[in-house]
């Protein structure tokens, strides 16, 4: 049973591998499934079951921290970084990013500097500055 | 005082496995592999860094009862068990390549960023690889613009 589990395991952390990398793309479950071969029936319980979220929540996290980097750093308007994160309208992006982060895109980006470049490699970076799910 | 660190340690899954990863694909060498009886002491290092060693470990008993084996196991592959290392080269995106073409599952592409050109990657069973190529001069900090520029 648990070399099923680690097979399943290491399936589904190439479909995460494959949202992290191609975040900005039009990212769907049968896409997903056929990375971690397996049917698209069964691939959001299987991606839960392993990571304890959907590969939607995932992929809204993904796709919101890599937003909060841009709002922090550059000056970027809040709707072209919406479009470059995967998201393809501002009242989705707002509404998603409220709900993840808590306060709107333009609240949080006045909190930061934009001085405040991270010293830390970039998988760190994204692994820790990922909101919780 | 203590003077340098010398191992580092990560779990595989599979020792031979590993081998033909780290060894066969990422240019690593055998430094030690000794039948120690309940265990297998296997250790890789670079050519031309004989004094800090990679040890393979395979979770197991003694070690570890069979029920934690089992959960460190479920860890590595789901990417979770933590660590991971960086490897430096002189060519980051001609490393990418080569090694895309040997068949190593790529976590991320070569990208600029003010320390250095870096890729990431993972071995057979989960864990984190990244591959850093340094910047040729000093690591400075980048201004708001170029940043935007590198995003």
């Amino acid at each position: 049973m648990s070399r099923a589990i680690e097979d399943r395991n290491r399936r589904m952390l190439r479909a995460r591998d494959t949202m992290d990398r191609a975040f900005a793309r039009s990212l769907d479950v049968p896409g997903l499934a056929r990375v971690a071969h397996v049917s698209p029936a069964h691939f959001s319980r299987q991606f839960r079951a392993t990571f304890g979220e959907t590969p939607h929540r995932y992929l809204q996290r993904r796709r919101v921290e890599r937003a909060m980097e841009l709002l922090r750093e550059t000056e970027r308007p809040v709707t072209e970084i919406c479009l470059d994160v995967g998201f393809n309208s501002l009242g989705t992006f707002s509404r998603t990013f409220r709900d993840v982060v808590g306060e709107p895109p333009s609240a949080y980006r006045a909190r930061f500097a934009a001085d405040s470049a991270l010293l830390v490699p970039a998988c760190w970076a994204m692994a820790w500055l990922r909101p919780a799910g | 005082m203590l003077k340098r660190l010398t191992h580092t340690f990560i779990h595989v899954l599979d020792q031979d496995e590993a081998l033909d990863f780290y060894v066969g694909k990422l240019g690593m060498v055998v430094n030690t592999d000794a039948d120690l009886g309940a265990m297998r002491w296997l250790t890789l290092n670079f050519p031309d860094q004989p004094d800090l060693e990679l040890v393979l470990m395979v979770p197991g008993p003694p070690a570890y009862d069979e029920a934690t084996s089992a959960q460190i196991r479920e860890l590595v592959t789901k990417g979770a068990a933590g660590g991971g290392v960086i490897f430096e080269t002189d060519d980051c995106r001609g490393t990418y390549e080569t090694l895309k073409a040997a068949g190593v599952e790529f976590t991320q592409e070569p990208m600029e960023r003010f320390y250095g050109i870096d890729c990431g990657l993972r071995d057979p069973f989960g864990n984190a690889i990244r591959i850093t190529q340094p910047p040729d001069g000093p690591v400075v900090v980048p201004s708001p613009e170029e940043l935007e520029a590198q995003s």
